[in-house]
């Protein structure tokens, strides 16, 4: 059986311990990568949450997972709101497999939170 | 291009015809692949955007109900109420075999004691907007795994599709012109040997014509050969 993890600030995340996520405070993006890497190792978790203003910072953690099956890493919006990151690595994905960005197009650039 | 060095003869020509055979073939099989795992890859980004606006404005107002929770009541005492769930959520995974990239299906059951409330809390102690908060926070459990399957899925897909756009184009530029270019080459050397030897048959018979002519009156020996 795995487990549903979620990396963020403990605003943003501790309201997800009511779903029975494992919850990990992060107070920095080097804590939040420290937490993910033990996470991943662990290989207790299929789903790993992680608040967008540190998925932001840890691109290159994020790309040495992203050929695993499992866990998961998804981004999620954290208090600022919607950042536009989930959608705009959603767009790279676009991006990198088809050559062009065909789907995204009625989207700004880059959306600032 | 770099030159490859073959040798010119009949065999080694069969060979890479096969073998420029064989490239089409799989080229042709690769590019179906690739458009199959792009309409794929394509439908499941599309699902996933849409579950995305939803859940990102669904978070929002699961936030702001935790920062209105939060507000009226003690933090130690939010921490407290939320700290041990009552929903027990076991998830397994399972494996989706998508044009042989293997993606990941996870599959969620919730063991809750009979009691539909999803509250692990008295409700004596805090607010009416954490009890809001939490209910929608629930509400979109099910969208939160659906778009990290999605996610994943289309991670995975992306990249497969990026490995088989290069065998692809490797093929169709490089190795089937390579091979075009070693049969004609190999083409080209035998019917220059063909002409060769036509030239030097040619050559010998007129010698030889020369020869016999030659032979019945040697007073004509002087004479060029016709």
């Amino acid at each position: 059986m795995y487990k549903i993890g979620i990396i963020g600030n403990r605003d943003a995340v501790q309201g997800f311990m009511a779903l029975g996520f494992a919850v990990h405070e992060a107070g920095d993006a080097e804590q939040a990568a420290r937490e993910l890497h033990a996470m991943v190792r662990s290989g207790e978790f299929a789903v790993i949450y992680l608040i967008e203003r540190y998925a932001a910072q840890l691109e290159e953690e994020l790309a040495r997972y992203r050929s695993l099956p499992v866990p998961a890493i998804v981004s999620l919006p954290g208090q600022e709101g919607a950042t536009g990151y989930g959608m705009n690595s959603l767009r790279r994905a676009v991006e990198r497999a088809v050559g062009a960005d065909i789907l995204f197009q009625d989207l700004p650039e880059e959306r600032k939170g | 291009m770099a030159e490859i060095r073959v040798n010119p003869t009949r065999m080694e020509m069969k060979r890479y015809q096969a073998r420029y055979q064989t490239a089409r073939r799989g080229h042709k099989l690769l590019k179906d692949k690739r458009d199959e795992l792009m309409r794929l890859f394509l439908d499941v980004v599309r699902e996933d955007r849409v579950l995305r606006e939803r859940v990102e404005a669904a978070l929002a107002d699961v936030y702001a109900g935790f920062s209105v929770a939060g507000a009226v009541s003690s933090p130690q005492m939010l921490g407290e109420a939320l700290i041990c769930p009552k929903t027990e959520g076991e998830l397994s995974v399972g494996f989706r075999n998508l044009m042989s990239v293997n993606v990941p299906v996870f599959n969620l059951q919730i063991h809750t004691d009979g009691n539909t409330e999803h509250y692990n809390y008295g409700l004596a102690f805090t607010s009416g907007e954490l009890d809001v908060a939490v209910a929608a926070l629930n509400g979109i459990l099910t969208d939160l795994l659906r778009m990290a399957e999605l996610e994943k899925t289309a991670q995975l897909l992306a990249e497969e599709i990026e490995r088989t756009r290069r065998r692809v184009n490797a093929l169709e530029y490089i190795l089937m012109p390579q091979y075009l270019e070693i049969i004609r080459t190999i083409r080209m050397r035998l019917e220059e040997n063909e002409r060769g030897n036509t030239t030097r048959l040619m050559k010998v018979k007129d010698m030889m014509l020369a020869a016999q002519l030659r032979q019945p009156d040697d007073a004509d020996e002087d004479d060029p050969p016709s």
